[in-house]
């Protein structure tokens, strides 16, 4: 089994790496030049969340909200009403976070086609610590009726959905993230709303990733095929790790957390791995959470018969939730969650604290030999 | 915009009927609200058939007056009476508690969580400017709705860019569901206040015809700044037992209540 066509070539050698915000920012100045009803709006981080290449090249279409998010959502659903089409940009800690029931009321409910960019998701954030963090904006926009969410994998990716939301009429949460990461896909790769694409197709387990951490569930799953690029570059990005914050309790309704200090080193995993013998991991890029693609995970897990599901997320009710609701009715499947561990961050490097809280490529590999 | 004695005469007669509807449709509902909708029956008939230009646009902020808009609305001509009357709150109605975005044709919003009706005219006041559109965007907002942070947010903006084609009544009556306004959340000096925030303000009694036609002109010849008509009216105005007390809010009149409310009005 093998990875897709339309993959960076250099997916295990030194990729190049770009942030997804940076996708946004140049989705943005192309929507806006195909189309002059684009308008975009931000609350006082125009260079964080890379509006500023819009607002230099359409002033005129560019709005300041300064720090107001719940006005800023409203303001876009009166605009959109109008006929614009609004992106409302900001840190997803404070849109969806802050103006949540100006998101539901006023952009949900009132089908106004207005696209919220959610700016610096994750963990992987870092220094700037749990309050900004966001990791619970998938569950509280993908309840909400009429609402799409786009999580993209990569810069390219984040580009391809900001066009995509453009072109597309209703409300759209797009989620991006601060850091460089490693570009997954090309030019090229197709994109389509709604679609979820098989990076890597496998029949012993269903690796099911969301936003930049697809390129942890790749990496994992070349790991296991013994792939010697893929292992040189996990020995290169993890060569040792010891510890793990981890729930006590993934299963059930008692998600009491407790913090549980684990020994492990990339190369003990690796023998572990190769006692069980070979695995062959089917990788799903699953860039739109809602609505989701369940033909294809259902397909997928019906192959399989195990799921792993990857999101720099709260694992309550972001992917790993639509995940589950969705093969419960269809294909009921264990499902192991790898993202963050019911509880909030702290201060820290991106990559120290995506390990520490267990969401790397070794921990997806740790959940294999743990199943 | 000139009112004739015959014209005002004429809509003082058009809102003494949409007040007798408003009676009759909370008490078929069995629910909602009543002061407000009753104190805001003189504002919202000069607003439909005086003041409106056929572009103009409004929006409602303090959604749960809504029974005034419909019963205004269905005299207008935009739905029937008899739907009107009957559906308020009723399972499958267009006539929802908190009004529904475009479930009838001048409804631009969805409203009820309070402060957001106003951010959404501002931003359709902001695109019309955008354009060079022509039209005056409305907003209808109630004084304990200034409470919500979201309002000064939205004020501010609409002073930053100058949105003069942005007229918003506000409600001054005084009370909220807890109680009166200044033991809640004091908003005096309010004028002062929106004055603060860069706003051209212009303080009326609601329930004169002429005060609120000749507002509404002024603001239209304003530039530079959005205009805030602050219209003090009698919560429940019109039904001797509901006048000013903050206790009629937020209940509907029962069926006993609204037979003595409608003969007062039919007086």
């Amino acid at each position: 089994m093998a990875l897709a066509k339309h993959l960076n070539p250099n997916l295990f050698k030194n990729p190049e790496m770009a942030p997804t915000r940076n996708g946004y920012g140049e989705g943005l100045v192309e929507a806006g030049t195909k189309n002059k009803n684009v308008v975009v709006l931000c609350c006082d981080l125009v260079e964080s969340t890379r509006s500023l290449g819009f607002a230099k090249k359409f002033p005129e279409r560019f709005i300041e909200m300064g720090v107001a998010e719940q006005n800023m959502a409203g303001v876009a659903a009166g605009m959109a009403g109008y006929g614009k089409i609004p992106f409302a940009s900001s840190y997803a800690v404070f849109s969806p976070g802050r103006n949540w029931d100006q998101t539901r009321v006023s952009i949900a409910y009132g089908e106004q086609n207005v696209k919220i960019a959610g700016a610096h998701a994750g963990i992987s954030v870092g220094p700037d610590g749990a309050t900004h963090q966001a990791l619970e904006d998938l569950a509280i926009m993908r309840v909400l009726p009429n609402m799409l969410v786009l999580s993209p994998c990569d810069m390219l990716e984040t580009k391809k959905a900001t066009l995509a939301a453009a072109a597309y009429k209703g409300p759209v949460y797009l989620r991006f993230a601060r850091e460089k990461t490693p570009v997954i896909t090309t030019a090229k790769s197709p994109f389509q709303i709604g679609k979820a694409q098989v990076l890597r197709t496998g029949k012993d387990v269903s690796i099911v990733a969301t936003g930049p951490l697809v390129y942890e569930a790749l990496l994992a799953a070349e790991c296991l095929a013994g792939n010697k690029d893929a292992i040189a570059t996990l020995f290169a990005r993890y060569p040792k790790i010891t510890a793990r914050v981890k729930t006590s309790k993934l299963h059930g309704h008692s998600m009491a957390r407790s913090k549980v200090t684990i020994a492990w080193s990339p190369a003990k995993i690796f023998a572990l791995l190769k006692q069980r013998g070979p695995m062959d991991a089917e990788v799903i890029n699953c860039h739109t959470i809602k609505p989701l693609d369940i033909k294809t995970l259902v397909i997928s897990a019906k192959k399989t018969g195990l799921v792993i599901t990857v999101e720099e997320h709260q694992i309550n009710g972001g992917l790993r939730g639509a995940v589950a609701e969705a093969l419960s009715l269809f294909h009921p499947t264990r499902i192991i969650p790898v993202g963050m561990p019911d509880s909030f961050g702290e201060s820290g490097e991106p990559m120290e604290l995506l390990e520490k809280y267990g969401m790397t490529a070794p921990w997806i590999l740790q959940a294999l030999v743990n199943r | 915009m000139h009112l004739t004695d015959k014209k005002r005469a004429a809509l003082e007669k058009k809102a003494n009927e949409i007040r007798q509807d408003i009676i009759r449709m909370l008490a078929e509902a069995g629910s909602g609200h009543s002061a407000g909708p009753l104190g805001m029956a003189d504002i919202f008939t000069a607003l439909y058939f005086h003041i409106l230009n056929r572009d103009d646009r409004v929006f409602l902020s303090n959604g749960h007056i809504c029974p005034v808009w419909y019963a205004t609305l269905a005299h207008a001509g935009y739905l029937p009476r008899a739907e009107a009357l009957g559906t308020l709150r009723k399972l499958g109605s267009r006539l929802q508690g908190h009004p529904h975005r475009g479930s009838l044709a001048p409804i631009l919003n969805p409203s009820g969580p309070l402060g957001q009706g106003i951010s959404q005219a501002v931003g359709c006041a902001l695109a019309a400017q955008m354009d060079g559109k022509k039209f005056e965007t409305f907003c209808l907002m109630s004084d304990g709705e200034q409470d919500e942070g979201q309002t000064w947010e939205a004020y501010l903006f609409a002073a930053k860019y100058k949105l003069h084609n942005l007229t918003i009544i506000i409600d001054r009556n005084n009370i909220q569901i807890d109680g009166v306004t200044e033991d809640i959340m004091p908003l005096e000096p309010f004028a002062d206040k929106l004055r603060a925030f860069g706003w051209h303000v212009i303080e009326i009694d609601g329930h004169n015809m002429e005060h609120i036609v000749d507002a509404c002109g002024a603001a239209k010849a304003v530039y530079e700044k959005p205009v805030a008509i602050i219209a003090h009216t009698i919560p429940g105005k019109g039904v001797s037992f509901m006048e000013c007390k903050y206790e009629w809010h937020g209940k509907p009149p029962s069926k006993e209540e609204a037979v003595a409310a409608l003969k007062e009005l039919q007086k």
